[in-house]
């Protein structure tokens, strides 16, 4: 078994009055791809919003044995942890080059930064044609796919990804999910939140179902696909 | 020494100008030019704010006031430096001033930066108002009646150079922070804050900076404002002055630097250019083209005159278009 790289313990987040998270437990692992597979409003973005440390927490998070809680939002990039947040979130009054660029914001190491780049476009040869075009006038693959390569950027120990396949046609949603995997079998850890639960599963080592705020069954991504409950509510078969 | 260049080039170029305005305008003018020049300053400092970092501030004119009074009462009371180097100590004054601006844009910024949108605005909209009621009661300064007496620059020339040297300062400061790590992160504000933090960006210490830079060069306004007038009492920075760099702002485009010198410009020279008219037909309609005026911008340019482009951008796409 490989080392635990983010656990976390009766994590619950407040919005308000509402109780959005009520006290989860999970753990990533070195070199997993893990899911978090749920309805709307189960919480799975508020679980990523709360790693990356966007909203208030209750609880414990505890990222290669440091805790996060107390860390500020900004620090955690630092220390590895970088987010695609949903909807994509690309600054659209920047080219391309610029949003990448913003990626690498906190790091210093040009040679590396350069080579990063490189990367990105190794793995997304489209953006590498349309480096100074506005971000805001890409399709909406491929503003996931610089988001994504944005969230690279920050060189992190863990990826997290909020609905990479929100909005995009199928085809595409396919070829983003191939990467991701790409990305896994070099190395990248990986949190993906998705509703496309079928997709999310193929690829994920683990996955953990949520439901309005609490994790209701947690398995092997494998034996989760022929579970008669998740195929039933999850997969629509 | 190679930075130093185009803003040299720049100066040297504004004071020709500042020369033949000299000679070619009469006082009135040349007054009117003044205040142009201190609204550039307003327009500039707050497009970081309002255009660039996508914040919304409407308490410009208060650190415009904190920076007049300072100059004000420096210049009357203190005296550090003889006679022959009073263009050095206008300078330190105006200097001084802008710190003091500054000081209270970050007391102000710190805790009020946290808001966003409709509240930034009311908050800051609260400070300015919490300064001029302050300043009224503040007997030493004058309070009401105002601060009179303030020691202004000999001539016209002078004048126009003094600010020109701050204005250069102002534009190439700006300019340089923008186009550094710094003013990328102002940028990334703006866009998207919850993409910027989650890049690793503090969001709240990137607006405290634009916030803070840009009260320097209003208190550096309000500094200049101070010696052209000779005269200032707290009703010369109500919340209407603020509303009217905001005006400036938007009329020039959130995010471009020239939009905001051209709109400085044609905002405080316009009313007076329509003064004419008043004679001719002998109602006040000054304030009807005005209003007119700038309604009909907003619809043919939604933007603002340059969108957040610089001002050669938009005459390149415009003599493109006609080739």
């Amino acid at each position: 078994m490989s080392s635990v790289l983010l656990n976390v313990e009766n994590l619950e987040v407040f919005y308000g009055s509402i109780h959005a998270l009520k006290g989860l437990n999970f753990t990533v692992n070195t070199g997993e791809v893990v899911s978090l597979i749920g309805a709307n409003g189960a919480g799975k973005t508020t679980t990523l919003r709360a790693i990356s440390g966007l909203v208030p927490v209750r609880g414990k998070i505890e990222f290669s044995g440091k805790d996060l809680v107390s860390v500020p939002t900004h620090q955690r990039v630092s220390l590895g942890i970088a987010q695609s947040p949903e909807g994509r979130g690309v600054f659209p009054q920047m080219s391309i080059l610029e949003n990448l660029e913003m990626g690498a914001y906190s790091r210093s190491d040009k040679a590396q930064i350069k080579t990063d780049l490189e990367m990105c476009f190794d793995l997304f040869p489209r953006l590498k044609e349309r480096l100074q075009q506005m971000a805001g006038t890409l399709s909406g693959g491929e503003q996931q796919m610089l988001a994504i390569s944005r969230a690279l950027m920050c060189k992190p120990k863990m990826l997290l990804l909020d609905e990479p396949s929100l909005g995009l046609a199928p085809l595409i949603v396919a070829q983003i999910f191939e990467i991701v995997k790409k990305l896994n079998n070099e190395g990248m850890t990986i949190l993906l939140v998705e509703q496309n639960a079928r997709m999310a599963l193929k690829i994920s080592h683990r996955a953990y179902v949520l439901e309005t705020g609490r994790i209701v069954m947690a398995d092997s991504a494998q034996n989760l696909l022929s579970n008669d409950e998740v195929r039933k509510s999850y997969l629509g078969i | 020494m190679k930075f130093l260049k185009a803003p040299l080039l720049t100066l040297l170029i504004l004071s020709v100008v500042g020369l033949v305005f000299d000679f070619a305008l009469d006082a009135y003018f040349q007054l009117i030019l003044l205040y142009a020049l201190v609204n550039c300053l307003l327009s500039m400092s707050l497009n970081l704010v309002n255009g660039y970092t996508g914040q919304f501030s409407l308490g410009h004119a208060g650190f415009m006031a904190i920076g007049a009074y300072f100059a004000a009462y420096a210049n009357t009371k203190w005296d550090i430096l003889p006679p022959a180097l009073n263009a050095l100590e206008f300078f330190i004054y105006c200097t001084g001033a802008g710190l003091f601006a500054a000081v209270a844009g970050l007391l102000v910024g710190l805790p009020s930066l946290r808001l966003k949108g409709d509240y930034l605005a009311i908050v800051t909209l609260g400070f300015g108002e919490i300064i001029r009621v302050t300043l009224l009661n503040m007997d030493f300064l004058g309070g009401p009646r105002g601060y009179s007496n303030i020691p202004g620059f000999s001539s016209f020339l002078f004048s126009f150079i003094f600010a020109c040297v701050w204005l250069t300062i102002c534009f190439f400061t700006i300019w340089r922070v923008m186009h550094s790590t710094y003013g990328r992160g102002f940028l990334s504000v703006r866009e998207d804050e919850i993409a910027a933090e989650a890049m690793g960006i503090n969001t709240t210490r990137m607006k405290v900076r634009a916030f803070v830079l840009s009260s320097f060069f209003a208190g550096v306004a309000g500094a200049l404002f101070a010696h052209f007038t000779k005269f200032i009492s707290p009703s010369s920075f109500t919340f209407l002055q603020s509303v009217n760099v905001v005006i400036m702002v938007v009329l020039g485009g959130m995010g471009s630097m020239t939009g905001s010198i051209v709109a400085a410009f044609i905002i405080t020279i316009l009313p007076e250019a329509l003064r004419p008219l008043q004679d001719l037909t002998g109602v006040d309609l000054r304030m009807v083209i005005y209003s007119l005026s700038l309604i009909l911008v907003m619809i043919l340019r939604p933007k603002g005159l340059f969108g957040d482009q610089e001002i050669t951008a938009v005459w390149r796409k415009y003599a493109r278009r006609n080739s």
